[in-house]
């Protein structure tokens, strides 16, 4: 079994649109939060969503390419391009083939849907943009990036809401670690900032007013954002035989369901999911330093997932630092877990723990250590990554700081 | 004009999960086994039926402990609509 290590970093979000960018917001606690203006609100209540509101594709791609490219697709290919760049590594050789290509999507491309449907429901249009399906698929994102650095082997999407990243990744860490494949490119996308997807959203009334305070007393939901990020997985011997940088280890990945409820969290599936990312790693409790929890801001997610992290951990629990980098990015569903998994191997890079922002105080509920409000320098062994998607689906990533 | 109250115990009727017999307005909602979906989708039935706005946010607590508040809560919001109308 080889070990796997991440060479390449790839970041587009709410408050940075590289890997850098990124970790340096987290770091300094500064938020993404702001009135909608990359969809129409006017009927809607939301005032407050975390928007990639800076990005212009035309940076990026050249006029043809945007025809094909919904923004679910752009920010996904923007932020491998940056990975893969990083990495050093060129798939225009042998190597692509043996390449994987895993990008989870919650929803897939929403701006095109939203688009097509008012144009044929509420406009009347006689005809709609012949490319519609291509670009809403999915798939989108993982075909997009396997054309544009011509990724030959297994490709595919997956798609578990909130958890569609963090099974991605975890999906590709196994192929690489078995050795089914030489190398992989993993992450999520999500573009979910559409007028009838975020009217959908507020319909099930779990959506913040103000912001996303995670395990915070008074906390009033989510905050929805959007972004994409992506990982270069290779194993440990290729990388070192290049003398590639190696920016951090993966070395657990554990999954469950709830076959509970639809939408309300179970402590008992997030506890396997937990266990089982542990055992898969070999890692016993006690080795684990951080947590970037799944942390919403709901009032259900957050109880039940510090429930989740005493059983888990045990008398441990108390020693673990804890934080919900979604208090500053928001909530990007598919890509969520991706964006999460970046800030966890920077956090073991860097040796600091990102803050849980907009935190006002102690939930009787909460009553672990979130490291509210300011990030701590402290030295990391391991960490975990929480991912529990609608639908009762739980995915857990286990990484090490990489020390040769 | 659909009487409020009767529309509204019918609506709550169709969630509830483990209580024999009629509704009465003193019976808790916590003890009908609403589960939180049933809530939101009980909350988007009324809001459809009388044309109204709950203000309702699944994070904080329901405010209506009992079919009669919320009956009452509703009438409340269907008159106030109807004097602005």
């Amino acid at each position: 079994m080889n070990r796997v290590v991440v060479t390449g970093l790839g970041t587009v979000s709410p408050v940075g649109q590289s890997s850098a960018a990124y970790w340096a917001a987290l770091a300094a606690g500064r938020t993404g939060f702001g009135p909608p203006t990359i969809f129409d609100a006017g009927r809607l209540n939301t005032k407050s969503v975390a928007e990639v509101n800076d990005f212009v594709a035309a940076d990026h791609f050249d006029v043809r390419q945007i025809g094909f490219l919904d923004r679910v697709s752009q920010l996904a290919v923007v932020a491998a391009r940056e990975a893969i760049g990083q990495s050093g590594l060129s798939f225009r050789n042998g190597l692509g083939a043996r390449t994987a290509a895993i990008i989870g999507s919650g929803i897939g491309g929403q701006t095109t849907q939203d688009d097509n449907f008012k144009r044929i429901y509420a406009d009347n249009a006689v005809r709609v943009h012949p490319l519609i399906i291509p670009r809403t698929m999915p798939n989108a994102p993982a075909s997009q990036i396997s054309m544009f650095f011509g990724i030959k082997g297994p490709t595919y999407a997956v798609s578990t809401a909130c958890a569609s990243a963090t099974h991605s990744i975890g999906q590709a860490f196994h192929l690489v670690r078995a050795g089914a494949v030489a190398c992989a490119v993993a992450g999520g996308a999500e573009a979910q900032l559409t007028t009838g997807t975020v009217k959908a959203w507020e319909a099930m009334r779990i959506l913040a007013p103000d912001t996303c305070r995670p395990f915070s007393r008074d906390r009033k939901g989510m905050v929805l954002g959007e972004g994409a990020a992506i990982l270069v997985l290779e194993p440990l011997d290729h990388a070192t035989a290049r003398g590639a940088d190696i920016l951090g280890e993966i070395v657990g990945f554990g999954m469950s369901a709830d076959a509970g409820d639809l939408t309300a969290p179970d402590p008992d599936g997030m506890v396997r999911a937990m266990t089982a990312a542990l055992a898969d790693a070999g890692l016993a409790p006690d080795a684990i330093d951080y947590v970037n929890a799944h942390g919403t801001g709901t009032t259900a997610n957050d109880s039940t997932e510090t429930t989740a992290l005493h059983a888990t951990f045990g008398a441990h629990a108390r020693q673990l630092a804890i934080s919900s980098t979604k208090s500053m990015v928001g909530h990007a569903l598919g890509a969520a877990g991706a964006l999460e998994a970046v800030a966890t191997l920077m956090a073991l890079r860097e040796g600091v723990i990102p803050p849980t922002m907009n935190y006002l105080g102690p939930d009787p509920a909460c009553d672990l250590d979130y490291v509210p409000n300011e990030a701590r320098r402290q030295p990391l062994r391991a960490a975990l990554s929480n991912s529990f998607a609608f639908g009762g689906l739980n995915a857990v990533l286990a990484f090490r700081r990489f020390a040769g | 004009m659909v009487d409020v109250a009767s529309g509204v115990i019918e609506l709550i009727a169709g969630k509830v999960r483990n209580k024999q017999g009629p509704l009465q307005l003193s019976d808790p909602l916590e003890s009908l086994g609403l589960e939180s979906l049933d809530v939101l989708e009980l909350t988007f039935a009324i809001e459809e039926t009388f044309n109204i706005e709950i203000p309702f946010n699944a994070n904080t607590e329901f405010d209506f402990k009992t079919v009669g508040e919320l009956v009452h809560a509703v009438e409340g919001l269907v008159a106030k609509k109807t004097a602005s109308a």
